[in-house]
């Protein structure tokens, strides 16, 4: 296997064009480098403009090469839809963690009839086999609460932000956050930002 | 505090390189990966940025400029450079007064294109340096060294970057005290150099020959070109991104890290692979390195181990190490896979796209659900044969639309259904292109529809933007890429005026409209043109009375999921419709549909 740096943390994010994905990573990276880290990130959106698969790969560390994450590779998988989540099994390195928002965007070919969406225990065992902390996030439902689904990229943001063992400051995270936000949003999102976090707070892993 | 680090783009940071350089003129047509170059010198007020037709007059303009003394950058995709190459072979062979950078952003892997290739292989073939960053930082250091490069040497510079080193965000040393050099602007008459009658020409090549000889003299000792010290197995010769997976993969060897690729350094190579046991190559896409070194008579390894095609990533690189026998210990853990089969995700066309109901109208002209499966082959002929071209509206060719035959390469429609109507085929033809792609390669094929008396039906599906590529501004929609108004070219008065007689303008929302254009112009014996306007969804922020389907009337047809909209969802068999994609007002194409009329806007 290759060998890894010290505190190195390889993330992939990914979802469904129009989740926010690349925003997300985007803040993320930003903090990391203003905490004074190497950065590369990159992110494969093939054609799509909306409602294909996206996924963004943010690598932090003392020094960092590749701009991809290597298949086995990732310490955390940030998915924001089941299905693309599962779509990555084999990215996620042995015991990495797994967070998936619970939430299914079902493909036009399911709506077509010609394929069926994997049930949660087939996702929940495509990835038992490399890990088992997996963390399934009601991040649709809660910003839906908060009222507006959007900030579903800024929550899951928040409860990554308490798992990663790189360690931001909530000063850099919102510092970035009011960078990358407009200001008729940011209170919202950074509320949004905060739920992720509380909803992180009672995991143990 | 004149240096800062910032998280930047290779496209970003080719940009803001060549701004500290001096560059004055840009021009591009978008591609993905190269499209954010252009962009982001655009925002540069004091440098003139263009969108051009397309890449070929992009070179021309950028040759242009360079005799006129200025520095210039021209980039483009690499299929872009294809459609340049002829204007790029006759700059490499004049040679330039200013600096001229020419990009080329080749897609390893095809994210977002219509094949793979290595352009590295026009350097050599055009006879002009090349150089490739493999990171942002590089990017950003190379594009003043290009620039330098290109007036010492009297030649244009090839800087090609891929997908990910365009596309990746890295640290970059910002240095705000880099000075712009001034220019001096002035064309001067020379015949000999800018001429290129035969005898002119024949007086140019031998010097072509001399600057690659002394550009060798360069690549030995430019410090692009470096040795990483390490162990003395294995020795690593790469270049570009393949570099970063390298580095990765094996971070205890020793590297020669080639900044310019073409041309090689000899002595450089021969003492490297003396210093170390065994040498390899490390390159994305094709054996170029590898061969060049080769040729010099050095021993390397490199694609007896490492794949040809497609993106590398460390893991790849490492398990080439294993197969070749450098790393000896495999610890690598078996693959997973999920364990049910998953269904795709493929890019669709968004809710409210204007190309949607002109495919729904073509796969229902040509009874396409009806008569083709879903295996995408068919022995028979189709009744309507369409030929498409490169766009968004690509995406017509998927399921459940499947109305689109071939796809080539941009402007190709045209001229491949002229070919196959003359071929002697019993159905009838018509090609679909889009607005930009029209105006890029389109013209010409209508010219030779018209002179050779082709009877084919030529759909313009003007969305009013070149969507694909993040919605860029082009000849048609009348403002330049540095946002200014100007004229716009009326397409339909472009085609009136080359001599098409049946010429129709059609609201892309109105299917019945749409419908009985099309048909009206196929039914008729004659070459035809039908411009479907509507604007790009992108681009529609207005969104009201979003549509949905009275579960009363609704009898499950399921006609309405036929427009391949991502907005109309059927879950344990009741079709719903989405509020937060569907636009409303601005579409109204399900409404139009549906037999039973049981879709209305919200109430
Ligand atoms: C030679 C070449 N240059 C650029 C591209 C990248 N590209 C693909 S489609 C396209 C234009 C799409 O615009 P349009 O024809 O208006 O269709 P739309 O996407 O708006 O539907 C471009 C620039 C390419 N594939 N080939």
């Amino acid at each position: 296997m290759i060998k890894k740096g010290d505190n190195k943390q390889d993330i992939l994010l990914v979802g469904v064009g129009g989740q926010g994905i690349i925003l997300a990573s985007d803040i993320m990276g930003e903090a990391a480098l203003a905490m004074g880290l190497d950065v590369k990130k990159t992110d494969t959106l093939g054609m799509a403009q909306r409602g294909g698969s996206v996924t963004s790969h943010l690598r932090m560390g003392q020094a960092v090469y590749a701009p991809l994450i290597s298949p086995q590779g990732a310490d955390i998988l940030l998915a924001f839809e089941k299905l693309e989540a599962v779509r990555w099994v084999n990215y996620i390195r042995p015991d990495g963690i797994v967070i998936i928002n619970n939430h299914a965007i079902p493909p036009l070919s399911i709506s077509l009839g010609m394929s069926v969406y994997p049930t949660d225990e087939a996702i929940n065992k495509s990835f038992l086999q490399r890990t088992n902390k997996i963390l399934m996030v009601e991040g649709s439902r809660e910003t839906a609460q908060l009222g507006d689904v959007r900030m579903l990229n800024i929550f899951m943001l928040g409860y990554l932000s308490k798992l990663s063992p790189i360690k931001i400051t909530d000063y850099l995270w919102k510092k970035s956050l009011s960078e990358r936000l407009p200001a008729k949003i940011l209170d919202i999102n950074i509320r949004a930002f905060e739920r992720g976090q509380e909803a992180a707070a009672s995991v143990n892993i | 505090m004149t240096k800062s680090k910032k998280l930047l783009s290779g496209n970003e940071s080719i940009a803001l390189g060549a701004y500290q350089a001096g560059v004055q003129v840009a021009a591009a047509y978008p591609g993905t990966p190269s499209t954010e170059i252009l962009e982001t010198i655009a925002t540069y007020k004091d440098v003139y940025a263009e969108w051009s037709t397309n890449e070929k007059v992009a070179m021309e303009v950028g040759l242009g400029a360079s005799y006129a003394g200025v520095r210039t950058l021209v980039s483009m995709k690499h299929v872009g450079l294809n459609v340049a190459a002829d204007p790029f072979m006759a700059a490499a062979t004049t040679g330039v007064h200013g600096g001229l950078v020419v990009i080329s952003a080749d897609d390893p892997g095809i994210h977002s294109s219509q094949g793979e290739q290595d352009n590295r292989h026009f350097a050599r073939m055009a006879r002009v340096p090349m150089l490739e960053p493999t990171d942002s930082q590089e990017a950003y250091d190379f594009i003043p060294l290009a620039f330098e490069i290109s007036e010492k040497y009297d030649t244009p510079v090839l800087f090609r970057i891929t997908t990910r080193v365009a596309h990746s965000k890295s640290v970059v040393e910002v240095d705000e005290s880099r000075a712009r050099p001034p220019r001096d602007k002035h064309f001067q008459h020379n015949i000999e150099k800018y001429v290129m009658l035969p005898s002119n020409a024949r007086t140019r090549v031998p010097q072509m020959h001399k600057r690659i000889a002394e550009l060798m003299e360069f690549a030995e000792t430019t410090s692009i070109n470096r040795i990483i010290d390490g162990k003395d197995s294995p020795g690593i010769i790469t270049g570009g991104v393949g570099y970063q997976y390298a580095r990765e993969a094996f971070p205890d060897a020793t590297f020669l890290k080639l900044g310019m690729i073409y041309p090689l350094p000899p002595r450089l190579l021969h003492n490297f692979t003396a210093k170390v046991k065994r040498s390899f190559v490390v390159e994305e896409l094709d054996p170029f390195l590898e061969e060049s070194i080769k040729i010099l008579g050095i021993p390397v390894e490199g694609k007896a181990y490492i794949p040809r095609a497609g993106e590398l990533n460390s893991l790849a690189v490492y398990d080439a190490g294993v197969k070749a026998g450098i790393e000896a210990k495999t610890e690598r853990i078996t693959d997973v896979k999920a364990v049910t089969d998953l269904p795709g995700r493929p890019p669709l066309l968004c809710p409210g796209c204007p190309h949607s109901a002109a495919f729904f109208v073509l796969n229902t002209l040509g009874q396409r659900t009806k008569k083709l499966d879903v295996s995408g082959r068919s022995t028979n002929e189709t009744n309507l044969i369409i030929t498409g071209d490169i766009g968004c509206y690509t995406l017509g060719a998927y399921l459940p639309l499947r109305a689109m035959d071939t796809t080539a390469c941009m402007g190709a429609s045209i001229g491949q259904a002229i070919g196959i109507e003359k071929a002697g085929v019993s159905s009838k033809v018509i090609a679909v292109i889009g607005d930009s792609t029209f105006l890029h390669s389109g013209i010409t094929g209508i010219v030779d529809a018209v002179y050779n008396d082709s009877k084919i039906t030529v759909l313009v599906l003007d969305n009013g933007t070149t969507a694909m590529t993040g919605h860029q501004d082009h000849p048609g929609t009348g403002i330049t890429a540095q946002g200014i108004t100007t004229k716009a070219v009326d397409i339909e008065k472009l085609v009136r005026g080359i001599g098409v007689k049946d010429v129709q303008v059609i609201n892309a929302f109105d299917v019945k409209a749409v419908r009985s254009g099309i048909k009206s112009a196929l039914d008729k014996d004659e070459l035809s043109v039908v411009i479907v306007r509507g604007n790009c969804a992108v681009k529609n922020k207005r969104r009201k009375n979003q549509r949905q389907v009275n579960a009363g009337v609704c009898n499950n047809c399921d006609v309405c999921l036929r427009i391949g909209c991502s907005a109309i969802q059927k879950q344990d068999g009741k079709v719903h419709i989405d509020v937060y994609s569907c636009m409303g007002d601005e579409c109204g194409i399900c409404e139009q549909i549906c037999p039973k009329h049981a879709i209305g806007p919200l109430s």
